[in-house]
């Protein structure tokens, strides 16, 4: 019977509501579960603590004359040594996590229709393409620290017509003073390290979401609530990466 | 289908007497149940109002007598004495210390802690809050960071000093103040933990208020307590995350060498490798959560008021949307009205015009509120139990606190008055003794569905009286001291002979806030014997209330309601409403037809 009542579900794509834990009680004013009322208000939070962490960055480099130029900073590629290529990786890196978002959005999708092993599909790919973010990211802090970037020492400093020059790694032990902007590294490293912390830890969410999809939970419970939440939370990572994209490398 | 699968485990869990197995661990310490979390948090926010106030003791026995040599107390606090003398340094910890745990322990953590818990599922009918492992942890989070904090105080180094706000570069240099080393350190790790614990709670709250309540509890028919709440944890949950991003690059700055908030600083003539930020920053930031934190201290105590005011004087209250939509406008004021505490910066005098005009216009919500408990009053037929004159208490010293703040709020006159005893004064008054004041209402008030017994009234009204009389003698005199110019956070005022002719004030400012800390013993003495030995409730409406939780049994298990959830048909301010019968009409009662005739003659 159970299996019969799985079968039509599947087959019909319906799904159970999710509980909402109060007994036949007032329908809340948003419309969704208790679940995801919580993760919304956590997101709105969250969004909240990124503000300020963005306006700290601007309050500071608005008060400074002159900012190191993004396109020659980030001009790095892995692979290919040498090769100028301004923005390059983080345009991919941006690509790559919005393609995972768009992952998810299908994983939620087969959710609704209970297709197990597609939601597991697009589960998977959508945490390769975090993982592939998180490595992009690590490449390019350890290329900028290689570089002798660090949260108080900035290499990049205005040359003499206020281009961006950078000092060879040679002459750093011979100038104690940050040449640059000390606060363009703490900027970098403190909000996108922030934002890889938030990935990382969605990694893991959307790990534990595959395991769970693929020993049939979410199948057995009749809806794939979870992976809803986490895709909320996948998707908001992703925005997030968009305004840090914004004021870090193209402004 | 209806009843899922959660409301059979609760039912299944109250049934049968003992429900499920309990030991004494997972019912008192690790426990789920809203309620337990509720007096858990009482407890440890007694614990640290009883530290918090012993350090406003110890350092207004300085200011009244800075010449005295007090070896006993020496003898208890060795750190913080030296030959007889409170030492500079431990009197800038014990002022830092005093504004943390009262503002963030005690009446944040542990007056919403306390009363979102234990009333937000009873008054809306609702089995547990919507995640009760969430409400657990939050509570645990808060008892990490509570050691931390309470491990700082005995660092041989001291604890924090550079006053609650920690502004920079005080707070970040070691070399500035002895508590700027580990003491700092361990106030900013023990605060993560804090804002990690106000998250998760204020999550809890909303979501619980949202979707939990029951059949008929429309968003419209909650209690102004629930409301109150509701908009506490909005509050909370949008401005803690700021504090939480400011602590962080403080953090960076203090640990890793970043400048996000030091600027080119010499000491000795020597500079040190700081360079390109600003301290400015750091107020901006602060202040985003620091504003909107005074509301989150008031706003519990001002939904407590106003239901204990209704119940007490036998009344509706008077206008509840209004209640409703000037809680509304005090929350989305409250977020665009910090810059007031930062006039003496250097803003822009056109920035500071704007703020001082939201910051007026916030007291607008606010005399709404004030009016309509004023009028609730009105005419009523006035029980005054302990609670109702905590309440009225409330609502005077919120008056007298108030009024000054329209003063503060204008640039012009807060750049005399700012950081004089003027603010003090003005601060304590209006979130401090009026917030204590709604907690202690609302104590004396839900004593009898926490622990099934009553307080003791003779001692609450001795309580009340000395802690009233005794607030507005330590407080009231602040503001004449402040007008006259004498600045907070000076250790010795006989050093400055512009100042000598204030000491006798200083003096009578320090007794009385002796004898107002000895009276709070009164309540603490009070609490724990009622606890134990109190009069036993025997009915299971004692104020005659039309709320939910006075629909449960007289002491509640985990699950709240035997059998199904209550129906709900009215709002919960029905008193009175007709000349005949009973003066009150619970939520649970069905509307009749007289209710729909009254109703109609109300619109009319």
């Amino acid at each position: 019977m159970a299996e019969l009542l799985e079968e039509k579900m599947i087959s019909e794509h319906i799904t159970l509501p999710a509980p909402n834990n109060n007994e036949g009680g007032e329908d809340t004013p948003l419309k969704v579960s208790y679940g995801k009322t919580m993760m919304w208000f956590f997101l709105l939070s969250d969004a909240f603590t990124f503000t300020g962490f963005l306006i700290a960055y601007g309050a500071i480099r608005m008060s400074k004359a002159w900012w190191p130029d993004p396109n020659v900073v980030f001009s790095g590629m892995p692979f290919l040594h040498g090769v100028e290529a301004p923005l390059g990786l983080v345009s991919i890196m941006t690509t790559i996590l919005i393609l995972s978002s768009v992952f998810v959005v299908r994983a939620v999708i087969e959710g609704h229709r209970m297709n197990q092993k597609g939601v597991a599909f697009w589960m998977f790919l959508g945490i390769l393409g975090g993982l592939a973010f998180l490595g992009c990211q690590a490449w390019e802090w350890s290329h900028l620290i290689h570089d002798g970037m660090t949260p108080f020492y900035n290499v990049y400093h205005a040359g003499a017509d206020g281009e961006t020059v950078k000092l060879a790694v040679a002459d750093i032990a011979k100038t104690p003073v940050s040449p640059g902007p000390p606060m363009f590294g703490g900027s970098f490293f403190g909000i996108t390290g922030f934002h890889g912390l938030h990935v990382s830890i969605g990694v893991v969410m959307n790990i534990v979401a595959l395991i769970k999809t693929l020993n049939g939970t979410y199948q057995r419970r009749g809806h794939y609530e979870m992976i809803e939440k986490f895709g909320l939370y996948w998707h908001f990572v992703d925005l997030v990466w968009v305004f840090v994209f914004l004021f870090f490398y193209l402004i | 289908m209806v009843t899922s699968a959660t409301g059979e485990h609760a039912l299944s869990m109250i049934g049968a007497g003992g429900h499920h197995k309990e030991t004494f661990i997972t019912k008192y310490i690790f426990s789920t149940d809203h309620k337990m979390i509720g007096k858990q948090f009482l407890f440890t926010g007694m614990a640290w109002a009883v530290i918090g106030g012993l350090f406003s003791v110890l350092f207004r026995v300085q200011l009244a007598w800075p010449d005295e040599t007090f070896p006993f107390l020496e003898q208890i606090f060795s750190n913080w004495f030296d030959e007889g003398h409170m030492t500079p340094e431990a009197y800038y910890a014990l002022v830092t210390m005093h504004g943390t745990i009262m503002v963030f322990f005690v009446l944040t953590a542990s007056l919403s802690g306390t009363f979102a818990n234990f009333l937000i599922p009873l008054q809306i009918g609702a089995r547990d809050m919507a995640s009760p492992i969430m409400n657990a942890l939050s509570y645990w989070l808060f008892v990490l960071s509570s050691l931390i904090m309470l491990a700082s105080i005995f660092l041989p180094t001291g604890m924090a000093s550079a006053g609650w706000t920690i502004y920079p570069p005080l707070s970040i240099l070691p070399q500035a103040s002895s508590g700027s080393g580990m003491g700092m350190t361990l106030w900013l790790v023990s605060m993560v933990f804090f804002i990690a614990s106000q998250l998760l709670a204020g999550i809890n709250y909303i979501s619980t208020v949202l979707n939990l309540r029951t059949k008929g509890m429309l968003m419209t028919r909650m209690p102004l307590t629930v409301w109150a709440l509701f908009f506490t944890a909005v509050v909370g949950l949008l401005s803690f995350p700021v504090l939480f991003s400011a602590a962080v690059l403080l953090v960076f700055d203090k640990g890793l060498g970043t400048s996000f908030y030091l600027s080119d600083i010499f000491i000795g003539g020597k500079a040190l490798g700081y360079s390109g930020g600003n301290a400015i920053l750091f107020q901006h930031l602060f202040w985003f959560l620091g504003h909107p934190e005074v509301y989150i201290v008031i706003l519990p105590a001002m939904g407590i008021v106003s239901e204990i005011l209704s119940i007490s004087s036998r009344k509706p209250v008077f206008g509840y949307k209004a209640m409703i939509l000037s809680l509304l406008g005090i929350v989305v004021l409250s977020f665009l009205v910090w810059a007031h505490h930062m006039f003496v910066t250097g803003m822009n005098p056109f920035l500071g015009s704007v703020f001082a005009l939201f910051t007026l216009l916030i007291a607008v919500p606010s005399s709404v509120k004030v009016f309509n408990w004023l009028t609730t009053i009105w005419r009523g037929n006035i029980k005054m139990t302990v609670a109702a004159v905590f309440s009225l208490g409330f609502v005077s010293m919120f008056i007298s606190g108030g009024l000054t703040g329209i003063w503060l709020g204008n640039a012009t006159v807060d750049i005399q008055l700012h950081d004089t005893y003027f603010v003090i004064g003005h601060f304590h008054l209006v979130m401090g003794v009026a917030a204590f004041f709604g907690m202690f209402a609302g104590i004396y008030h839900w004593f009898p569905k926490m622990f099934g017994r009553f307080m003791n009234e003779t001692l609450g009204y001795i309580h009340f009286f000395i802690t009233f009389i005794g607030g507005y003698l330590i407080f009231w005199p602040m503001h004449y001291l402040g007008m006259s110019g004498v600045p907070r956070r000076y250790y010795d005022f006989n050093e400055f002979h512009a100042f000598n002719e204030y000491h006798d004030m200083n003096l009578l400012i320090s007794v009385s806030a002796i004898v107002v800390f000895a009276a709070q013993f009164i309540f603490v003495i009070n609490f724990f014997y009622s606890m134990k030995k109190g009069r036993k409730s025997t009915e299971l409406n004692p104020w005659k209330a039309n709320t939910l939780e006075w629909t449960t049994p007289i002491e509640p298990g985990h699950g709240n309601w035997l059998g199904e959830l209550p129906t709900v048909y009215r709002w919960p301010y029905d008193y009175s409403k007709f000349e005949e019968g009973p003066d009150f009409i619970p939520q649970t009662v069905p509307l009749t037809e007289a209710d729909i005739e009254s109703d109609k003659r109300l619109l009319h």
